[in-house]
């Protein structure tokens, strides 16, 4: 898919659930993909008695990435100029994680369209655990 | 994150594809992917994290011959240093991605800030990493920022 300028308005919203009950296999099956071993996403005696935390918890990159999908299903593939995000809450084996992006600003970067874009993504708490924002190429 | 020589493989863009849920066919279908308007294999936007396997030195790693911090058959020990969490990450894309690119990582620091909290001081420190392909071109820059808990002093300070 692609957007094309003439089809999107500021304040155009999409929305995807990218995680459905969070596995800790799916957290370490990242841990394997990006290499990151960090204890505290793969190892729960590590992460409760030595870390202090209630059991481990998902890389922040994986959120990103899960993120990243909902972005690039909407945008199209090899679009993004800029993606961007702050993580604001830990997720947790069974969350359920909700991405959306809106557009807040169509504009023109070396005389091409781009869409500027917030990102959110909530877990079923309604509560932010990435925002961001990301720049897309579109199709003038 | 430091790698002389990141090589993007098609394994490791469809095993990471996988981990973030994407079945996307322009990350492990060469037919399809020829085929789509970036003609070609590509990887997901945050990919380049994955470079990490290429850090000879990467910390968060187990590493032939060496102690390992995490459980065995103890719970393990944190490091020093250890415990940090990520803060935030940024990617501007020069291009995409492309499976068969061989990429080099270098990393130099970027600023370091302090935030104070109920909780304890939280010190900041960005990391910007630029990823060049084999003729020298950007391909993405990628800027971290990693924070790190300390616990306040005793007393006024």
């Amino acid at each position: 898919m692609m957007l094309k300028a003439a089809d999107v308005a500021v304040g155009d919203q999409h929305a995807a659930v990218v995680a459905n009950d969070l596995s800790r296999t799916q957290i370490v099956q990242y841990a394997g993909a990006s290499g990151d071993y960090n204890p505290l996403h793969t190892d729960e005696p590590f992460a409760r008695e030595v870390a202090g935390y209630p059991g481990v918890f998902a890389h922040g990159m994986l959120t990103m990435g899960l993120t990243g999908r909902m972005l690039t299903d909407w945008v199209g593939d090899g679009r993004l100029l800029e993606f961007g995000v702050r993580f604001t809450a830990q997720v947790w084996p069974g969350d359920t994680l909700t991405a959306t992006g809106t557009i807040r600003e169509i504009a023109e970067r070396d005389g091409v369209p781009v869409a500027v874009i917030d990102l959110v993504t909530t877990n079923a708490r309604g509560e932010a655990v990435v925002t961001g924002t990301a720049t897309a190429r579109l199709d003038a | 994150m430091s790698a002389e020589r990141f090589p993007v493989e098609a394994g490791n863009v469809l095993a990471f594809a996988r981990a973030i849920g994407d079945d996307n066919p322009v990350y492990r279908d060469p037919e399809y992917a020829a085929a789509s308007e970036v003609a070609g294999l590509i990887a997901p936007p945050t990919f380049t994290i994955a470079s990490a396997q290429w850090d000879p030195d990467y910390p968060l790693r187990p590493k032939p011959g060496q102690p390992w911090y995490g459980s065995g058959a103890s719970t393990g020990t944190m490091p020093a240093g250890g415990g940090g969490l990520h803060a935030e990450q940024h990617f501007t894309y020069h291009r995409p991605v492309r499976v068969g690119d061989v990429l080099s990582a270098s990393t130099r620091p970027g600023s370091t800030w302090e935030k104070t909290g109920r909780s304890g001081r939280l010190v900041f420190n960005e990391r910007i990493t630029e990823f060049r392909d084999a003729s020298g071109d950007l391909v993405v820059t990628a800027r971290s920022v990693g924070v790190q808990r300390q616990p306040l002093a005793e007393g006024n300070s």
